[in-house]
């Protein structure tokens, strides 16, 4: 825990530094943060709280408003599936379905495996190339099954 | 003479496949040992011809598409950089009758330049909005803007300099202009566009409301969703710094400005603008009661100008028509871009 620990505040610590003199800078370090380690752990909170003045329960409370932010690592691929309405008329309720049996997951969650984690998001802005997707932040546009059954090998690999 | 020859870099472009059309169009040119480059354009917005591929010919540019990576060593062996015949060939892309009928204002780089080329920007009437600017006062550019009748392009319609006019107003020297880069409805994709197509368009209408108003600093808030225009967005501001457009002196002139980038973390309520405000200021996104306004009382509790990114990207046009309101005025009565809610101009 306190090796975990250490490696974290080693990790945080230069993303601190760097946003630490800027304008707003908690949004950036979440940023970073969930860039660097795929989440923003929870032994990471009072470091940021204490390097920007603010309390444990004010930056909690930032973290947990925004969608974004994982508590928990993902697994390798993080695979996004646009469920907004532009998708979901394309057909964009199968490929979630198709999906998720092929995964062996629900949206949220991450294979057993730590293959991939699935999660849904609102307009990739690619709605003229509905249903979309986004994989490792690639985009990928028209999913039909085929596709769907492409992508899932393809994490699975 | 080096040939052009254009492949998107838009996400809808790539989102289709663009990224392997470039990468095999890259290695025919040097398999075969071509004059030819391949430059990475924003898309015309013809998403059933993505990825479509363009070059440069004496006669103009000449289009295919949809071009998958598979078609890419047909293509030039067809003669794709002459502009040879091919079942993909679409002609010139300007007579594709759903541009033909478009008259373009704010987009009419987008899919043609380098968005990432200050050069081409300016060879395509770039920054002469700005450099009209610089030879006005403050609220000479806020009455051109007024006079325009360009209103809010985020959704609720509010005329852009009546908010300038407020901005302008009052006496801080810390001031903020903000675009609202949130775009959160699903259906519309046209900010991304002008992002990836045309990023300078954006810079170079935050810069002019920077001096309108007295501001020195702007933030784009950007959607998260958007992973490729904070790459291309990033990738303009960096070139606009090094040429000086953005800085101590804004090309030359007594004007500082300076902008940067903040990503949002997934939150549709920060698309409202007291929301985003709190936000970038990194907090929740709660809606903040209203007065004070924004104007007065916004980022940091300075008066700050947000307005949504094709709202600022319509500035350099305005400006650069310059005196010719009326001349505005007739194209906004007959292609109606300003006054009403039109989708584009
Ligand atoms: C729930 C909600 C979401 C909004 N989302 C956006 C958005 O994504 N983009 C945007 O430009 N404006 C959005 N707006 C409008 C903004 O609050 C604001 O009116 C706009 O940024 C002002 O810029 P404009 O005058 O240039 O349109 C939203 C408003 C509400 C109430
Ligand atoms: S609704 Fe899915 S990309 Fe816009």
């Amino acid at each position: 825990m306190q090796q975990a620990r250490t490696e974290i505040a080693a990790a945080v610590e230069p993303i601190i530094d760097r946003w630490k003199g800027e304008e707003g800078p908690l949004l950036p370090i979440l940023n970073g943060i969930q860039r660097e380690l795929g989440h923003v752990p929870r032994e990471s909170l009072p470091i940021i709280a204490e390097a920007l003045n603010l309390t444990r329960a004010e930056v909690y409370g930032v973290v947990s408003f925004y969608h974004d932010y994982r508590e928990k690592p993902a697994g390798r691929h993080v695979l996004k599936l646009c469920r907004a309405e532009a998708c979901q008329s394309m057909g964009g309720d199968a490929v979630a379905e198709k999906l998720q049996k092929l995964l062996g997951i629900r949206f949220h969650e991450t294979s057993a495996d730590g293959a991939v984690t699935l999660e849904p998001v609102y307009c990739l802005g690619l709605c003229a190339c509905a249903p979309s997707a986004m994989l490792d932040g690639e985009v990928i546009g028209r999913l039909d099954e085929a596709r769907v059954e492409e992508i899932a090998a393809e994490v699975r690999a | 003479m080096t040939i052009n020859i254009y492949i998107p870099r838009d996400a809808g472009a790539l989102a289709l496949g663009a990224e392997k059309v470039a990468a095999a169009a890259r290695e025919e040119i040097e398999k075969r040992g071509l004059d030819a480059k391949i430059v990475r354009n924003g898309s015309r917005g013809m998403f059933w011809l993505e990825p479509m591929v363009e070059v440069q010919t004496a006669e103009g540019r000449v289009a295919y598409g949809p071009v998958k990576p598979g078609d890419v060593a047909g293509l030039f062996d067809a003669g794709l950089i002459e502009g040879g015949a091919h079942d993909l060939a679409l002609g010139r892309p300007e007579k594709i009758p759903f541009l033909a009928k478009q008259t373009r204002l704010t987009f009419a780089r987008c899919g043609i330049i380098d968005p990432v080329s200050l050069e081409d920007y300016e060879a395509h009437g770039g920054l002469r909005g700005l450099r009209n600017a610089l030879e006005k006062t403050p609220l000479g550019i806020v009455e051109e803007v007024t006079e325009s009748g360009l209103r809010g392009r985020g959704g609720a319609g509010f005329p852009t300099g009546i908010k300038w006019k407020t901005v302008h107003d009052t006496d801080d020297p810390q001031k903020y202009i903000v675009c609202n880069a949130d775009e959160g409805d699903s259906g519309t994709f046209s900010d991304r566009m002008i992002m990836e197509g045309d990023p300078f368009v954006l810079i170079e209408g935050m810069v002019i409301a920077g001096i309108a108003t007295g501001a020195t600093r702007g933030y784009v808030y950007l959607r998260s969703e958007y992973p490729n225009v904070h790459r291309i967005l990033n990738e303009a501001i960096d070139a606009a710094r090094a040429a000086g457009m953005l800085g101590k002196s804004v090309l030359g002139s007594e004007y500082a400005f300076d902008m940067e980038v903040r990503v949002g973390a997934g939150a549709y309520v920060c698309g409202e603008e007291t929301a985003l405000l709190d936000s970038l200021e990194g907090k929740r996104g709660q809606v903040r009661a209203k007065p004070p306004l924004p104007a007065h009382e916004g980022l940091f509790g300075k008066p700050t100008v947000i307005n949504n990114v094709i709202s600022l990207a319509s500035v350099p046009i305005i400006l650069d028509k310059g005196g010719a309101i009326t001349a505005i005025s007739a194209w906004a009565v007959r292609a109606a871009p300003f006054r009403s809610r039109s989708p584009a101009m």
